[in-house]
């Protein structure tokens, strides 16, 4: 054992390169998935923005008027109405039945009751079980019936010699001008992809981490990796995880190149700072995993923890849910996911342009993450040298 | 003598059932991990998401705004937005540049800026534009940036209008601000809230996908602890494949019926979300589902090959199958191609089932489409699960074969090779 130490780490490495190239398990996590995971996210939801979500109509009315309602309604970006109903429990039906995620109901006498200043009273009905195109169409009703309100009593003004513009100023004296931020499209896949893709290469890195070392156990090659690198557990480490932390970091290039280059998503920072990021959550991914291993010493536990971690982070992250809104408990818990940190970073980089120091606080603590390993090092190393593989 | 045997088949048969029912449930009790799956996963996983969810909505987002006309008017416009509970101005910044430095720091999520002609413009009865600015890390934060303003701007709109025309009853005031007055209603999930909209869809997805890991870790570790690397057991009791399929489900079946009892009544009580579902409906919906994904698990089970396969392949999967079932995502904007693949997972019609049975107060007939699905998977994938064990069973005899014939070579070749062996044994 003369050979110096990046002999040895690359003796394991070439070693490493091996296992993964016999177990096609490995070729599963490390590309297959990912890659899929990249694919189906962003073909799901290509459009961006979902548009014609069925909706109903129950109107009871049936004149001119409100027909001219329900077909402005129709040419709503988000609304197609798929279907006029007789009365409100058909609509109600056609909902449970899943046909129709809102309706609007028009009773009967609107538009005589219009006409006579007796104020009549127009109602919708959105399913909010269905969040997002609940909220698309409650937005579209809205509008709806703001201006069909507004129509009238436009008309009346133009009766009486108003110009447009004062016609205009009179019924809608404030305008909110609404500017969104980096998204102004609204696109729910630049919303949700660019956090969801990370989520999914970290989950499978914390697996495929903990699932390498446990395999030298449960294969009973342990001491001859570990001989490999003189007993040293960290030459053994790195020289383990190398080739995994340039396929993973090649995978996180690739989804960085797609997002940003290929479907031009926004990322105001430039490409440098995300790839950067991403080389941050592959490494403190691994850091995690090894970290995780360390600390319940069989490969079920640590298995177990690092899907209940992954798993946890989409949701916990922040990404659709904010966190501020949740308990103050997971609040605090929310800071020890990997992903909540890339998350900010993503926010703070790629989405707003801020300038890397912005985001110092979750680069710092996606770097604490790294450190994680060196707290069960020791421990590791004797589990290495002297347990025997408990399933 | 036929007639003799076809009736000794019949008892023995379901003896053996009952054989491997009590093996695997033993072998279910025994093991660490497949319990993990089947009971400390199904009973903890909904608590923890159901708490992440549990307030439902975002409250009192932290705004900023940049009020340059500091009128009364102005002011009365920034009470009716802070009033709500959507927005919460925690800044009344100077210019747009200290707004901004704000949003760069995270301390807000939005911007409201009110132009320095704000009251002149209404004064003089010409419109004005109040321009507000939303941080697009979250929709939530620019939902509740859009409903405060909007329902503020509505609402001052309305007083101004009141104002202008100098009606003589409120009547005519009402009436001549509204002409249609219009009412919103949410429906079956009246408070807006997430966790009433996700965690029924989390619910039915958790059963699925923890069938599928302990199933699969229970195959897994049947493999590693066989001889011969192979699924079934060289036993007398496990002859006939319908015994074996029958009996394994048997038990999956026994206790996920305790585990979803517990999901879909208790969980959604304990947090009071929305549940409106007919107990003999609900029950009638679940039994397929259950099913389905047994026989789903085991069908998948015959890929797993070692313990820890199974997680390394199954769980990333949650992610996509709930965004494929048509609940994160509208159904009506899934891809035609990636609708037709969610019609392999049982989650797929259990979830929107589910959904509607539990959430929207359907009946067995309003989703019958789904139902018969269900009942069309689990008959399916029992064929399945009968074809690959058929084909588990035939290998597993010919290994065993394969291994006496070498074993009968051997004794005849060198038979103190075999007493060694059997002495280290």
């Amino acid at each position: 054992m003369n050979s110096t130490v990046h002999n040895r780490i690359l003796r394991i490495a070439r070693r490493e390169v091996f296992r993964i190239a016999t177990r096609p398990l490995y070729l599963f996590c490390m590309i297959i998935a990912p890659l899929f995971c990249y694919l189906f996210f962003t073909t799901l939801m290509w459009n961006g923005l979902p548009t014609d979500m069925p909706a109903g109509v129950v109107d009871l009315d049936n004149t001119a008027t409100t027909r001219s309602i329900i077909r402005n309604l129709d040419a709503f970006q988000q609304t197609k109405i798929v279907a006029h109903y007789p009365s409100f429990a058909d609509a109600r039906k056609a909902m449970q039945q899943g046909k129709i995620y809102a309706f609007y109901h028009i009773p009967e006498g609107t538009t005589d009751k219009a006409l006579a200043s007796r104020q009549p009273k127009v109602s919708f009905y959105t399913n909010y079980s269905y969040l997002v195109a609940g909220s698309l169409l409650y937005k579209d009703q809205r509008t709806m019936s703001e201006l069909a309100g507004g129509a009238i009593g436009r008309a009346t003004l133009y009766a009486k010699g108003a110009t447009e513009d004062q016609a205009m100023a009179f019924l809608q004296p404030i305008v909110i001008d609404s500017h969104i931020l980096n998204n102004p499209w609204l696109n729910y896949s630049v919303y949700l992809s660019n956090t969801i893709l990370p989520g999914i290469l970290m989950l499978l890195i914390f697996m495929t981490t903990v699932y390498t070392i446990g395999n030298e156990m449960k294969t009973n090659t342990q001491k001859e990796w570990m001989s490999m690198a003189d007993n040293s557990i960290t030459v053994a480490l790195t020289g383990k995880l190398l080739p995994q932390t340039l396929v993973f970091f090649v995978m996180a290039t690739f989804y960085n190149a797609y997002l940003y280059g290929f479907l031009h998503y926004p990322c105001n920072s430039g490409i440098l700072p995300m790839l950067f990021a991403g080389l941050l959550l592959v490494l403190a991914s691994q850091a995690f995993g090894v970290f995780l291993f360390g600390l319940f010493t069989t490969v079920r536990l640590a298995l177990s923890t690092a899907s209940l971690w992954g798993m946890i982070s989409f949701s916990i992250s922040g990404m659709s849910f904010p966190v501020m809104a949740m308990n103050p408990a997971l609040q605090a818990l929310a800071n020890l996911f990997p992903l909540r940190h890339y998350f900010l970073i993503y926010v703070d980089l790629a989405l707003n342009g801020y300038p890397l120091i912005y985001a110092w606080h979750s680069v710092v603590a996606l770097m604490l993450f790294m450190l994680l390993p060196f707290l069960i090092l020791k421990r590791l190393r004797t589990v290495l040298l002297h347990y025997v593989y408990i399933p | 003598m036929k007639e003799y045997k076809f009736k000794h088949i019949i008892p023995q048969g379901i003896k053996d059932l009952f054989y491997i029912w009590w093996q695997e449930l033993k072998a279910v009790v025994k093991d660490q991990g497949v319990l993990i799956f089947f009971i400390l996963v199904p009973l903890g996983y909904p608590l923890l998401y159901t708490f992440i969810y549990t307030n439902e909505t975002v409250r009192e987002v932290p705004a900023a705004v940049v009020d340059n006309n500091r009128s009364s008017l102005s002011r009365e416009y920034l009470r009716l937005v802070d009033a709500g509970a959507d927005l919460e101005i925690v800044s009344h910044c100077s210019d747009m540049e200290e707004a901004k430095t704000l949003l760069k720091n995270g301390k807000i999520y939005g911007i409201i800026y009110i132009p320095e002609s704000f009251s002149r413009d209404i004064a003089k009865g010409i419109q004005t534009h109040v321009t507000i600015y939303c941080d697009m890390s979250g929709m939530l934060y620019y939902k509740a940036m859009l409903t405060a303003n909007t329902n503020a701007s509505l609402m001052m709109n309305k007083q101004i209008k009141i104002e202008r025309s100098g009606h003589t009853t409120d009547r005519q005031d009402e009436v001549s601000t509204a002409p249609i007055a219009y009412e919103d209603i949410s429906i079956f999930n009246p408070q807006n809230g997430f966790a009433s909209f996700l965690i029924p869809a989390v619910l039915i997805l958790i059963i699925q996908q923890t069938l599928l890991l302990g199933v699969g870790l229970s195959a897994g570790t049947a493999r590693e602890n066989n001889r011969f690397r192979d699924l079934i057991p060289m036993s007398r009791h496990y002859h006939g494949t319908l015994r074996i399929v029958l009996g394994k489900s048997l038990t999956y079946l026994m206790i996920y019926a305790v585990m979803a009892a517990y999901m879909l009544c208790l969980v959604p009580k304990m947090f009071s979300l929305v549940q409106i579902a007919q107990a003999g409906t609900l029950a009638a919906f679940m039994l397929p589902y259950i099913l389905a994904c047994i026989f789903f698990a085991m069908t998948c089970s015959i890929f797993i090959h070692h313990r820890e396969a199974c997680m390394m392949i199954y769980v990333f999967t949650s992610v996509p199958l709930l965004f494929i079932s048509g609940i994160s995502w509208p159904g009506a904007a899934i891809p035609p191609y990636w609708k037709v693949i969610s019609w392999l997972f049982p989650s797929t019609f259990g979830i929107n089932g589910f959904v509607r049975i539990n959430t929207m107060g359907a009946t067995l007939a309003d989703v019958l489409t789904e139902y018969r699905v269900l009942w069309i998977q689990a008959g399916v994938y029992f064929l399945t699960t009968c074809i690959v064990y058929r084909r588990q069973i035939t290998l597993s005899r010919k290994h065993v074969y394969e291994r006496l014939k070498e074993i009968k070579k051997d004794v005849n070749q060198m038979p103190s090779k075999i007493v060694y062996k059997s002495k280290t044994k």
